[in-house]
């Protein structure tokens, strides 16, 4: 199985892109041990061979701060990923193997949240909780994401929990703990795996936005932090691009790269989606 | 009561509870913040120095009767869903004494002008080129779709920063962020028409491009799926013609797409927002930020609310052409859809 993912061309682009970059971020802050919040020389200082991608706004070292903030977005992709797969997928067993009243109410919460604009409660959520540490903003995104898979998953258990298999296990007196852990979830994890890897991506992308808007995690840089300052700092207006161009171009990569993992996961598992 | 009927009850309905759902968050979650938010505000003022002691005790005071600090929560709920479907969302904090509903009116158009023409269009375009890759296969495929992914993955704020390092910087060919030059003020003058466009251009391409992406992805995995339907083996053997069964395809491939389109607006609203802080485009985006940046409550809640009024509108437009257009909920002798 692993063998054959890797003879799917996407696949192999998307996971090198993704392995490169979950490696830098874990390495690259250990190879410099200096502090990326302090100043290394003037204003919008250019490349040079001591300060690779020359300075930000307030002169600290862009290279550092890309090394040290790609690890934080990533954190908080994760976090958001992890809270927001756990969630949808809790709510979406439950809702569809136990079907009925509760059913009908988790379902009808899940669509209220998906019809409020997801970027509304993000701000609200941000904007009352004023001290936001980056696991806290990773838990905010994930609270405000988890609909989409909730449905995704539901659909999925209520169509597994037709099968032999389920109704043998409940004759044989499992309980409905044991049998979505052990009859439906195992049937479904390609779907939470994929599910998983656009909130992942989707948690990134939340941080930059939230971080534009000015309401990125406080006290730590991140790429979103590091793309607000430098808009704020007019870097593009000055021409000094290399202290936009990275973080943009970084999350970019991050984004694509998981989408094109994600569409490859999929073309994998739904075999009905490949061209005949 | 006929099918359709029954369809657009049961959706006003849920429209009905999220608008309550977010008028509910858009009252209490400001109101989480440890302490009272005017003490923060005038504090910051007083920093700012400026006004004397009196002054900012007339200020706080005016505070406290203007966000009704002085009352019980219900009481200030009650307010609050009065002068909101009064349409009065209060006083600017940051920039008192003007009404939130100034700013926000002034920030409207330019919001407008950017949104509606790229959500149409770019579902229009997008639409079309997903069937083309999913019909004529091969290299047009694999080069609309790689193109799609790529537009499509890329955030927004970042192919706006992408557009705007080449074009106003690199390539010194558009202005640099604004929607008007300084020199000019809004008119309906050519002149300032042609200034006011040559301002619209990259933010408007810059969102095109995004929806263009995402619909074209979904279009064209719909209408591979569809191409592999057992009809269209069945209608090939029957010897219809192929511009014929196309059309069919298409027609049935465009059924989710409208589902999808009312599902996107939501994102493509949030993303739109931050493109303008971008471009530093005069729109509800940029009112959004300075509020935050200035603790502006009155006037984040009113473009929240604002987002959530439209956002929820438009989607509840969608479901009724997809109400019009499904067969299934259109005819009374639907199968109770």
């Amino acid at each position: 199985m692993i063998r054959s993912l890797f003879g799917n061309g996407r696949f192999r682009l998307s996971f090198s892109l993704i392995a490169l970059i979950v490696v830098t971020a874990l390495v690259g802050p250990r190879l410099d041990d200096r502090n990326p919040l302090f100043a290394v020389g003037g204003r919008y200082d250019e490349p040079s061979s001591q300060i690779w991608l020359g300075t930000d706004a307030i002169g600290n070292d862009v290279f550092l701060q890309l090394m040290h903030g790609l690890g934080t977005s990533l954190y908080i992709g994760l976090v958001a990923g992890v809270v927001a797969t756990l969630i949808g997928v809790a709510i979406g067993t439950l809702s569809g193997y136990i079907g009925g009243l509760l059913d009908e109410i988790l379902m009808g919460f899940t669509n209220i949240l998906i019809t409020v604009p997801t970027i509304v409660i993000l701000v609200l959520l941000s904007v009352a909780l004023q001290n936001r540490s980056t696991l806290l903003l990773g838990v905010i995104i994930g609270v405000t994401s988890w609909p989409w898979t909730a449905r995704a998953v539901r659909a999925q258990t209520s169509s597994l929990k037709t099968r032999e298999h389920v109704d043998v296990a409940k004759l044989s007196g499992a309980g409905t703990f044991g049998v979505i852990m052990r009859e439906i979830l195992p049937y479904m994890m390609s779907y939470v795996v994929m599910a998983f890897v656009l909130q992942l991506s989707s948690g990134v992308l939340n941080e930059a936005g939230l971080s534009l808007l000015g309401l990125g995690p406080s006290q730590s840089i991140s790429l979103g932090k590091m793309l607000q300052s430098a808009l704020q700092g007019e870097a593009l207006r000055t021409g000094a691009y290399w202290a936009i161009l990275p973080q943009t171009i970084l999350l970019s990569v991050i984004a694509f790269s998981l989408l094109l993992l994600q569409s490859s996961l999929d073309e994998f598992f739904n075999p009905r989606l490949r061209r005949r | 009561m006929n099918p359709f009927g029954r369809y657009l009850l049961n959706k006003l309905f849920w429209y009905l509870l999220a608008f309550v759902a977010a008028m509910a968050l858009n009252f209490f979650l400001p109101r989480l913040i440890p302490g009272n938010p005017v003490d923060a505000i005038v504090s910051q003022m007083a920093q700012g120095g400026g006004a004397s002691g009196e002054a900012m005790q007339r200020v706080y005071d005016t505070y406290i009767v203007e966000f009704g600090l002085d009352k019980s929560p219900l009481e200030q709920f009650i307010s609050y869903l009065g002068n909101l479907f009064r349409g009065d969302l209060g006083t600017s904090l940051g920039n008192y004494p003007t009404s939130v509903n100034s700013l926000i009116g002034a920030a409207l158009p330019w919001t407008l002008a950017l949104q509606l023409p790229t959500i149409l269009l770019g579902w229009i375009l997008g639409n079309i080129l997903g069937a083309l890759a999913a019909y004529k296969g091969g290299w047009v495929d694999r080069g609309a779709f790689l193109g799609s992914l790529a537009f499509s993955s890329i955030p927004y704020y970042g192919l706006a920063i992408l557009l705007l390092y080449t074009f106003a910087v690199a390539l010194p060919w558009f202005p640099t962020g604004g929607a008007y030059g300084f020199a000019s003020s809004p008119s309906w003058t050519w002149g300032f028409i042609a200034d006011a466009f040559r301002h619209y251009l990259l933010p408007f391409l810059s969102l095109l491009l995004v929806v263009i992406g995402g619909q074209a992805i979904g279009m064209r995995s719909m209408a591979i799926y569809e191409l592999g339907a057992d009809y269209v083996g069945y209608e090939r053997s029957l010897g219809l013609r192929e511009p014929r069964i196309v059309r069919g395809i298409f027609r049935n491939a465009m059924l989710p797409q409208i589902t999808g389109l009312a599902l996107s607006i939501g994102a493509l609203a949030g993303g739109a927002l931050i493109t303008e802080i971008v471009f530093s485009y005069p729109g509800l985006g940029t009112v959004l930020f300075d509020a935050i940046r200035q603790n502006d409550y009155p006037v984040i809640q009113g473009v929240t609310m604002l987002i959530t009024v439209a956002v929820l509108a438009a989607n509840f437009l969608v479901d009724l052409t997809y109400g019009l257009i499904d067969p299934r909920i259109r005819t009374a002798h639907g199968a109770g859809a």
